[in-house]
């Protein structure tokens, strides 16, 4: 396959950022859509030019790291697929494909198409975990939790903290990431003693962040690789609203 | 001879006397006591949590952006523990005894048996941080089995069970930062370890997006930066795994054990082109409802699924009867080449095997349609329901799988063929897990304590746990306990100023190269010599002409590698530069070790030491060591050795008919 790609550029976080055209060819549908940028990247070093910098690790949609926004969809057109395990079967000859980074104030770009997303780390010390020291476990059987229970945590568990929710949103909200890890804590019997508290603290990082508000489009949902359910975004809302009240009492 | 400081006494009550009579160190003094964490995987993360925790000041470090991308997040399969909550005999003897076996007797039982002793206690942290292990409908959690035991003792969270691990130990890490207790430096990459008076007292670290180097102080410095399976560049590491923080520590003295231990996995997605960056796994506890096998015609072009029965070679179950297609990975690796090699390979490649879930999914549809009530169901019907159960347990590995290949595995077998997964060798540890540099640790991945010659799964999360949560929070204060006078030693001093200055003359000496091939050029190279010559098969003549092959590129590296950009920026080429530096030289030991262990053990499988039927002959006599080697300058290493004695599981030929 021929493919023309437009992709943002930008030297550093001061700097003004563009879109650069690269006609590539010999695009095999078996590729990867990395292993493109790498066999890019490997063109433009031989040519004696800068390879395209971008977050990437595992490769195996795990990690989180990588995060493209593809002709304006967060990790592009598969559904519940990230940037990594999205294949080149995907494009026909001849697309156009532009490639730009998350874009959100909370999420600054550090060069081309990698951002800094500190911010979630920065949520999840806010109280995204349960309050227990090393060796204070009881018998882990000595807790039954209902299975369906267990399997809404897992289901919200499995965030990967890509940001990809944060980019898909017009008001680049970070509420499904944060709701998703005040859900599984809040489903889950060891969860309860700090879940008041940690809605509270979680949502007020979220917002000294600089995240906006969420209205409800649903955008997060749909480009969610993991497919973290808008249901968590209500439970948060519930769990909020009453630590609200009962923090009065 | 190495002395690995094992206690005496017998081998249940080591750990525990250990524990009553270690030193300690009271909690005024731990708020004076800093450790430096390279690392934030399953061991690196547990570590600088449960030390905060206890009050010492802890810094930890990792390459990735965040701690939660740490490599251990892509664990698919599960982690052992000796609970018997299935009732299945299963006990921690058991565990010490199917890991000491499974390693192919080159773990130390010390140390196996202490693990096997605290993996019950991992799984109780990891529920009461909230991870969300699978469960039973009672509520209580749920088992599987992996290759190499015929117990049910793997619990796990789907197929993302290092995730939830992991998150459970960042969410531990994230809140020790949110207290105070942890300084977390993320895109940072450590690249010298500081030693003061014999000991190590701090690290160079590269701060990744500016490029500035800076000087850290620790009291004590430990190396939890995983395992350097990436040398082969094919694998299934993350493209960011690298030796390099345990190299230089290796550098600086720590011994390097036993680095030609390989795991190669047998269950991976197969090679698709020459644009493939890395191998993708496909969790082990497929192989606990699939069946593998090739046709038993030479290049048989047919569709699998037009194979009739009587004509597949179910060959694992074939010359394994008792443990099927459970055997430990090693075994199964060479079995699936052996028929590779052998003509029977499937697939555009001839590289691969079958994996394949046909009878399964008509067995969960049998079962699903009887507690359903609906026996007489028409066979598509339950072959639906089948295919339902199987959606549940594996779901997320079928999707992946045909996001990979374009192919549908609930229809067609899965073509599958080894690829490196995780190595042994690492950094050499006492029973204390310290190097032989003084204060200078390894855990994890990172160390070579535990697997032997051949780790088990679901044994690696339950080791880089064991090792954060519960080892060393015990050992390091045998060691702080004598360090609560020593004051933190000032970044001007000449140490740091000597290591800065050594670090910078690399970064220099790598950019101004300006040779003509990139990084990945030298990668791909090193990679295909060492997977070619120091893989799942090795002799003496591939060996020596790979050692020198390795130099040879080596010298080229440094000759013509060509790093875009400046060094005093975000550039991830230079990153990889370094990297590939450390690996090369590496490389080179693992050949010569692999040259030196004239015998096959459990994934070091020597061409010339085999039994009639192919399996991996130990030589008891001759090797029974480990092999840690000392750094004497480039490509110049000394061998020590540490014996290894065996009080209660006899060695013998490992069998698995």
């Amino acid at each position: 396959m021929k493919l023309t790609l437009k992709i943002w550029r930008q030297q550093n976080n001061q700097a003004k950022g563009h879109f650069e055209t690269f006609e590539v060819s010999d695009v095999s549908k078996d590729m990867s859509f990395l292993e493109m940028f790498d066999v890019l990247n490997e063109r433009l070093i031989n040519e004696g030019k800068e390879p395209i910098a971008f977050d990437h690790d595992c490769r195996e949609g795990i990690c989180g790291a990588c995060s493209m926004y593809i002709n304006g969809r967060a990790h592009g057109p598969w559904h519940e697929t990230t940037t990594c395990q999205l294949h080149m079967r995907a494009y026909n000859d001849g697309d156009t494909i532009v490639v730009e980074p998350w874009r959100a104030s909370a999420f600054p770009v550090i060069k081309d198409l990698t951002v800094d997303r500190s911010a979630f780390d920065r949520i999840i010390q806010a109280g995204g975990y349960i309050s227990v020291n090393t060796g204070n476990a009881v018998d882990a059987n000595a807790i039954p939790i209902d299975k369906t229970d267990a399997d809404h945590a897992f289901a919200a568990a499995a965030c990967i903290g890509c940001g990809a929710c944060v980019a898909a949103c017009k008001n680049s909200s970070a509420m499904l990431f944060t709701s998703a890890k005040v859900s599984q804590l809040a489903l889950l019997p060891q969860g309860d003693p700090e879940r008041k508290q940690r809605a509270m603290d979680m949502v007020a990082q979220m917002d000294k962040e600089g995240f906006g508000s969420c209205t409800n489009t649903g955008a997060c949902e749909a480009e969610c690789p993991k497919g973290i359910s808008l249901a968590n975004i209500a439970r948060l809302n519930r769990e909020f609203i009453a630590a609200g009240f009962s923090s009065e009492a | 001879m190495l002395n690995a400081k094992i206690p005496a006494g017998p081998l249940e009550t080591k750990w525990s006397k250990y524990k009553s009579t270690v030193k300690l160190v009271n909690p005024a003094n731990k708020r004076k006591l800093e450790v430096i964490v390279i690392g934030t995987g399953l061991a690196g993360a547990s570590a600088a949590a449960s030390l905060a925790e206890l009050g010492y000041k802890v810094k930890a470090f990792c390459f990735q952006d965040s701690a939660r991308r740490a490599h251990s997040i892509a664990a698919q399969g599960g982690i052992n523990a000796a609970k018997n909550y299935q009732n299945d005999g299963d006990s921690v003897f058991r565990l010490f005894y199917d890991t000491v076996k499974g390693g192919d007797y080159r773990a130390r039982e010390g140390n196996v048996y202490r693990l096997a002793e605290v993996s019950a206690a991992i799984i109780d942290q990891c529920v009461a941080q909230g991870v969300p292990f699978a469960r039973e409908y009672g509520g209580l959690l749920s088992n599987r089995s992996f290759g190499g035991t015929q117990v049910q003792r793997t619990f796990y969270a789907a197929g993302q069970t290092g995730q939830q691990l992991l998150l459970g130990a960042y969410s531990a890490l994230q809140r020790q930062v949110a207290l105070g207790n942890v300084k977390m430096y993320s895109r940072h990459e450590m690249l010298d370890v500081v030693k003061v008076d014999g000991k190590a007292r701090g690290i160079i670290a590269r701060d990744l997006v500016t490029g500035k180097l800076e000087r850290h102080f620790g009291h004590s410095v430990l190396i939890c930066s995983g395992g350097y399976g990436n040398v082969f560049f094919l694998s299934t590491n993350a493209m960011g795994s690298n030796v390099t923080a345990a190299w230089k520590a290796h550098k600086a003295g720590a011994f390097f054990g036993n680095p030609c231990f390989t795991q190669i996995h047998p269950t991976c997605i197969p090679v698709s082109g020459d644009h493939q960056s890395k191998l993708t796994l496909m969790s082990e506890s497929l192989r606990n409802d699939g069946r593998i096998w090739v046709p038993k015609k030479q290049n048989d072009n047919r569709k699998p699924t037009d194979i009739p029965e009587e004509e597949r070679d179910y060959y694992l179950e074939r010359r394994y009867p008792a443990f099927g297609n459970l055997v430990p990975r090693d075994v199964a690796s060479r079995a699936a080449k052996e028929r590779c090699d052998a003509g029977y390979g499937v697939g555009a490649s001839r590289m691969a095997v079958y994996l394949d879930y046909a009878d399964a999914i008509v067995r969960y549809g049998t079962i699903e349609a009887s507690k359903r009530g609906e026996d007489n169901a028409p066979k598509e019907e339950i072959i639906a329901m089948g295919k339902g159960v199987v959606a549940e347990k594996y779901g997320n590995l079928f999707d992946m799988y045909a996001k990979i290949t374009g192919e549908n595995p609930y229809e067609t077998p899965m073509r599958i063929y080894p690829a490196v997964h995780y190595t042994m060798g690492g950094l050499w540890v006492d029973y204390e897990l310290m190097t032989t540099v003084p204060g200078l640790y390894a855990l994890g991945e990172a160390n070579f304590s535990d697997h032997g010659a051949n780790r088990l799964g679901a044994s690696a999360l339950m080791q880089g746990l064991a090792d954060g949560y519960f080892v060393i929070p015990y050992t390091i204060g045998n060691y702080l306990a004598d360090e609560i006078h020593t004051k933190p030693i000032p970044l001007d001093h000449p140490a740091f100023v000597e290591s800065e200055k050594k670090v910078q003359g690399q970064l220099d000496t790598l950019m101004n190269i300006r040779g003509k091939h990139s990084v990945d050029h030298f990668h791909k190279a090193l990679g295909k010599i060492m997977w070619d010559k120091c893989g799942m098969a090795r002799n003496e003549q591939g060996l020596k002409e790979a050692i020198n092959e390795i130099r040879a590129l080596k010298e080229e590296f440094w000759k013509d590698v060509r790093i875009p950009g400046g060094q005093h920026e975000f550039n991830p080429e230079l990153e990889k530069a370094g990297r590939v530096a450390d690996f090369l030289e590496l490389g080179e030991l693992m050949c010569m070790d692999a040259l030196m262990r004239r015998e096959s053990c459990g994934g070091h499988f020597r061409e010339e030491s085999q039994t009639e039927e192919g399996e991996a002959k130990r030589n008891d006599e001759n090797f029974s060591f480990v092999a840690a080697w000392e750094y004497k300058g480039p490509g110049n290493f000394d061998l020590h050795k540490e014996e290894l004695n065996f009080e209660i599981v006899h060695p013998t030929q490992r069998s698995y008919k």
